[in-house]
Order: structure tokens, then sequence, then C-alpha cells
């Protein structure tokens, strides 16, 4: 595996050597600083933590301080473990790694943290179609869940069932997301398609070999 | 850079930068479109006016609306299309707003649209 931490910035489309005019997401990714190597010896897994995006000295705790400062960087705000980082890209402690980790035309995996939509229904929240009609007198049931089970048996409702409540901000992966371009000089990769979150929200690109 | 900045850089960078007339809602314009066929390419012309423009930048779209035997045909073409070899600007048209949604209802001499004049 190889990996980088970016920030989405935006969507836009591009037209690609076929003429297909093809939607796709730019994120600024890297440089990442290699903050730490765990070992199996020292912390039982191997590992390694890349920092990425600066920020102020005076916002960061003590023992982030000291262990940014042993790398030998400035305090950065997003820190992310990488396991089973590749040999060919495995760097040395305080080394910095771009976006030359990836190259044009393959398939990464983008995780990050969908947008959240709050306290949603269960059409939202499920995709259920809701009861019944519009006309022919209903009324008020148009996003109501129907049923939440059977009466006698079993008596109560079964766990899991699928209910209004808090909708998004989870932690979502994209899978075989296609690299559509590299801007080395900028820190830009344009993959094909969405990635979950936010403009400005922090994501992990991730190619498993 | 900004988001916004980087943005317009990628923007930029993607797309390779056309001359074309400067046209807009209620302009009769014809589109030479690049037409695969088999090995052969061919252009072929699009003639009509201009509906609306929409979006900004690489993602900007025109529509362009023609009557063809009788029958209204709307063509909507990316602005950044590596198809469109070129427009060409035929007649410019006085009309009030940008997009010119009220033509689609009008037929015959009441389609009609009054020509700028300098």
């Amino acid at each position: 595996m190889s990996g980088l931490i970016g920030k989405k910035i935006g969507m836009t489309s591009m037209f690609d050597a076929s003429g297909k005019n093809v939607p796709c997401t730019v994120v600024q990714a890297g440089p990442c600083v290699v903050t730490q190597i765990k070992t199996k010896e020292t912390d039982g897994y191997e590992a390694i933590q890349l920092a990425y995006d600066d920020k102020k000295e005076k916002s960061t705790s003590k023992a982030m301080q000291g262990h940014f400062a042993k790398a030998k960087t400035t305090p950065k705000r997003m820190v992310a473990e990488f396991t089973r980082f590749e040999k060919e890209h495995r760097k040395e402690f305080g080394d910095l790694l771009g976006v030359d980790v990836f190259i044009e035309g393959e398939y990464i995996d983008v995780v990050g943290t969908s947008k959240g939509k709050g306290f949603q229904g269960v059409v939202k929240r499920h995709g259920f179609g809701g009861v019944g009609q519009q006309t022919h007198g209903q009324h008020n049931r148009l996003r109501a869940p129907g049923s939440l089970g059977a009466s006698s048996w079993p008596s109560r409702v079964f766990k899991g069932m699928r209910m209004a409540g808090r909708t998004g901000g989870n932690r979502v992966k994209m899978i075989n997301l296609q690299v559509m371009k590299i801007i080395p000089e900028k820190n830009l990769i344009i993959v094909k398609g969405s990635v979950p979150g936010p403009k400005g929200s922090y994501l992990i690109l991730e190619r498993w070999s | 850079m900004n988001q916004t900045e980087i943005m317009n850089f990628v923007q930029d960078t993607l797309t390779e930068k056309k001359e074309f007339p400067a046209f807009k809602a209620g302009d009769t314009i014809t589109v030479h479109y690049k037409i695969k066929e088999g090995n052969k390419e061919r252009l072929q012309p699009f003639r009509g006016v201009v509906i609306q423009r929409r979006g900004s930048g690489s993602t900007e779209t025109f529509t362009v609306r023609k009557i063809s035997s009788n029958i209204g045909v709307e063509r909507i073409f990316p602005i950044t299309s590596p198809f469109i070899e070129k427009i060409e600007l035929n007649r410019r048209g006085v009309v009030r707003r940008a997009r010119i949604f009220y033509l689609k209802a009008l037929r015959g001499k009441k389609a009609r649209i009054k020509e700028k004049k300098y």
C-alpha cells in the first residue's frame, strides 16, 4: 500500500482521450511528512505515520509540539497512520512524500467524512418510499416509515430496525477512483468521480497493490 | 493559493483555450461540430438561435435551437468540447433577457428576433 493525506478542493469536469466529458474531483495532497515509523519490536505492528497541513505552534499542545519537533517539522493539522506501506515508497523518519507516489491512470481509494445531514427521516436516510399516495384523501403519511413489525409475536421491535436519526458525517471510503491527472508543481491530484465530504475537508488517499 | 484560485488554475490546465466570437442569447450562430463516422471525421454545421449560456469557466454550456423540418431541435454544447471546430456568428439579435425560453412556445413569424443595428 501507499498513500497520502489530502484536502478536497472542488469538482469540475474534463474531456478524456476518447472525448467523453467525465466528472472529476480536485484533491490537494501532500507534501506529507513521515512523523513516526512504528515497528514490530517497539509497537507490535508495522505502520508509518504521516502528517499534513501546517498549523500555528500556539494552537498545538506541548505533547504534539515535541512529536513534530522530533521529526524536525512544523506542527501539522492532520495526522494519519498507514499500515503495510510499500517498500519502494517507504521513507525514512522526517522525509517528505509528494503526489509522485501515485501514477496517472491507476485506481486509488479515497477515505473521508461524509457531509452531515442532521436528523433525517427514513425516506432520505434509508431510501424508503413513504406510505401511500398523495391524493385520494391521504394525508400526513407521505414520508412515514410504515409498520415496524408484527403484533402478538414478537411483541417488540427487532434490533437494527431502520428508523429516522442522525444522517451523514460518517467515515466513507470510495474505492477504485481513477487518477485522471497529476499536477506535481501544485501538489494536485484529479480523480474521476466524487469523494465524500465538503470542500476543504481532509481525505486519506490509498492505493492497494 | 486559495480553493477558488486552485480551481481556476486546474480548469485552465485541463482545457485547451479556443477563440470564439462573443455571442449571447438571441444571436444566430453556426457551430461546426466534428463527427466521427468509422475512421472518417467530418464537420457538421448546426445553425440556430442561442437560447441560453449557463455555467462558468470550463463547465460552461450553451443551447442552440433551430427549426428542422417544422420540428424544434435544441442542442446543448459544452463550450470546452474538443469536438467544436469553430463557431460562426451569423446575426446579432436584440433580446431583453439572458435566457429566451419564451421562444420555444412561438412559431413562424412570431418567433422572429430583431437584428441588432450598430
